[in-house]
This record gives C-alpha cells, structure tokens and sequence, in this order.
C-alpha cells in the first residue's frame, strides 16, 4: 500500500545519488560560525518535516530532545505529523547523527521547543516584542519569516530581513 | 577515462531513475478511483462520490472548531496558509496544482494526519472521495 514495487528500486537510487552528494557536504560544519556553515541534509527530512514548517536543522537541538520530537509524532505541538515507520526510521536516524550537544535543560527533561534552548534565547535577545507579534511572523518557529534563506540552512546574518 | 565514463553511467542512472519515478506517478482520477474500491467494500450501499458533499465538508467546521478551510482557503485553486505556522500550503485543486492527488501514498498521509487534526478521527472513504471530487470541480 504505502510502497508501489515499480517506484522503489527508481526512487532508492536517486535518494542514494543525493545523499552521496550531501554527504561531503555534512563533514564541513564548522563551529565557529554555525549559521553559516553548511548544513547536514537528508532528502526525506528536508520534505516530511519541511511540509508544514522549515526543516528545523538538526544541530539545533541535542538528541535526547530528537528521540522525544520523534517519539510523539501524532501528537507533534498539537498536529498529527505522523510518519510511516520506514520514514521515521531514516529521519530518525539522521536527526541523531546530526544532532547538537550541550543544550539540556536543567529540569533535565529534554527540551522539546528549539525556542527554549538557551542558544535560541541569546542569538534573539535583541529582537523587540513588535516583531515577533507581527502577524507575518505569526510563530517563533516561522524562521523564514525573517530570515530569508532558512529553506535552504542559511541562518546567516546577511540574509535576515525583519518585516515591517 | 575510466571516471568519465563513471560519470556518464552514474548521470545516466539519475535520469532514468527519475523518469520512471514521473512516468509511474498517479493521475486523480486513478487516485479516486482507487478510493472508490474501498467505499465499496466498506459500505454495500454505496451510490458514489458527490461533489457538493465533498464542498460542504471542506468548509463546514467540524471538531475544535477547524475545517479544512481553515488552513486551505475556502478557495481550493488559492494558495493556502497553516494555520499554526503560517507556512504556505500550495493550492489543493489539481486545476492549479497538478501535483495534487498523484500519490496514494502521500494522499494517505495526509488525510490521516489531518482528519486527525480536523475531526478527531479518520475520515471514512465517502468523506475523502467527496473531497477529491470536488477539488477536481475547481478551476483556477
């Protein structure tokens, strides 16, 4: 039901063509400077859990928090965002490859909103009260809102453009 | 020589690959037509898909006062908006979307993720055959 034979064998080599080609890509994060650096990606990440916001990059949260997101899917913030297991496997697993460090909180239960870690704190501080009520940004989780290029992992400086 | 040639096959793979993943893509009516066999077997009486039916339940409220309207537009043919996000939905009606409806699969999915979310429980085949039929009575 969920897998046509016929598309299997065509869509595992395009997926393995892509993935061999991001790969080179996921080895050059460089501490430093993480928004710009270039970031870990995976086809059917970026496209299940790009659906219905962006794809949140691994990085930003630890993987004990992941292994919760991932755990309660068809109650996902109050949405059904469940996964077929096969899907869920593969985003899982590369949530845990990329995911950060450091970031628990200190109740030690796994932070679930990348909004409440202590770097998303600090990295908005200067952002006023107006802009996150604007209605074109709607949610903190709306990153495109202000910065332009989260679709595609920049979350660089150059590219935030605050709506008026 | 040898990695050109590596190359060549490499691309050559992709694109067949690709191909055949469009070429072995559903249209709607195979997509509804497929939910019309279900309809059958879950109710004998069965007398078929109504468009009208299927507009009223898109935009009728059910549970926690949301409809499918209420992130997809009373418009089908318009881009839609979520309603938590505020991400954009692209529009349902295949007339201005022909990526609508062309994937069991991710028709599945969908219907299961957001009946859930809409009603508090699974939509029955009518309910999603009515739907598909009227989004296929949209134009652009």
């Amino acid at each position: 039901m969920l897998f046509d034979s016929k598309k299997v064998l065509p869509m595992f080599t395009v997926v393995l063509l892509l993935t061999g080609g991001m790969m080179s890509v996921a080895h050059a994060e460089d501490e430093d400077d993480e928004e710009r650096a270039p970031a870990a990606k995976n086809v059917l990440w970026q496209t299940e859990c790009g659906s219905c916001h962006v794809a949140f990059p691994p990085r930003l949260l630890p993987s004990g928090s992941w292994r919760a997101v991932m755990s309660g899917l068809d109650k996902h913030f109050g949405s059904d965002a469940s996964l077929d297991p096969a899907a869920a496997k593969e985003i899982g697993a590369f949530l845990q490859k990329n995911a950060g460090s450091n970031r628990s909180s200190s109740s030690g239960k796994p932070i679930l909103r990348i909004t409440e870690t202590r770097w998303f704190v600090r990295e908005h501080d200067e952002v006023p009260d107006r802009v996150w009520k604007n209605p074109k940004v709607k949610s903190a989780a709306n990153c495109a809102a202000c910065h332009t290029e989260a679709e595609s992992g920049n979350y660089g400086e150059r590219s935030i453009r605050i709506p008026k | 020589m040898i990695r050109t040639i590596h190359v060549f096959i490499l691309v050559f793979v992709a694109v067949a690959g690709l191909m055949s993943l469009s070429a072995s893509a559903q249209t709607p009516n195979e997509v509804l037509a497929a939910i019309k066999n279900e309809a059958k077997i879950s109710n004998p009486a069965f007398q078929g898909f109504s468009a009208d039916r299927g507009a009223n339940f898109f935009k009728q409220k059910h549970a926690n006062e949301l409809s499918c309207a209420s992130c997809h537009t009373d418009n089908p043919a318009a881009t839609g908006k979520h309603a938590k996000t505020g991400k954009i939905i692209k529009a349902m009606a295949p007339a201005a979307n022909a990526e609508r409806f062309t994937e069991t699969a991710k028709v599945e999915k969908w219907f299961k993720r957001n009946c859930n979310d809409v009603l508090e429980r699974a939509c029955t085949p009518q309910e999603k055959g009515d739907v598909i039929t009227y989004l296929l009575t949209v134009k652009s």
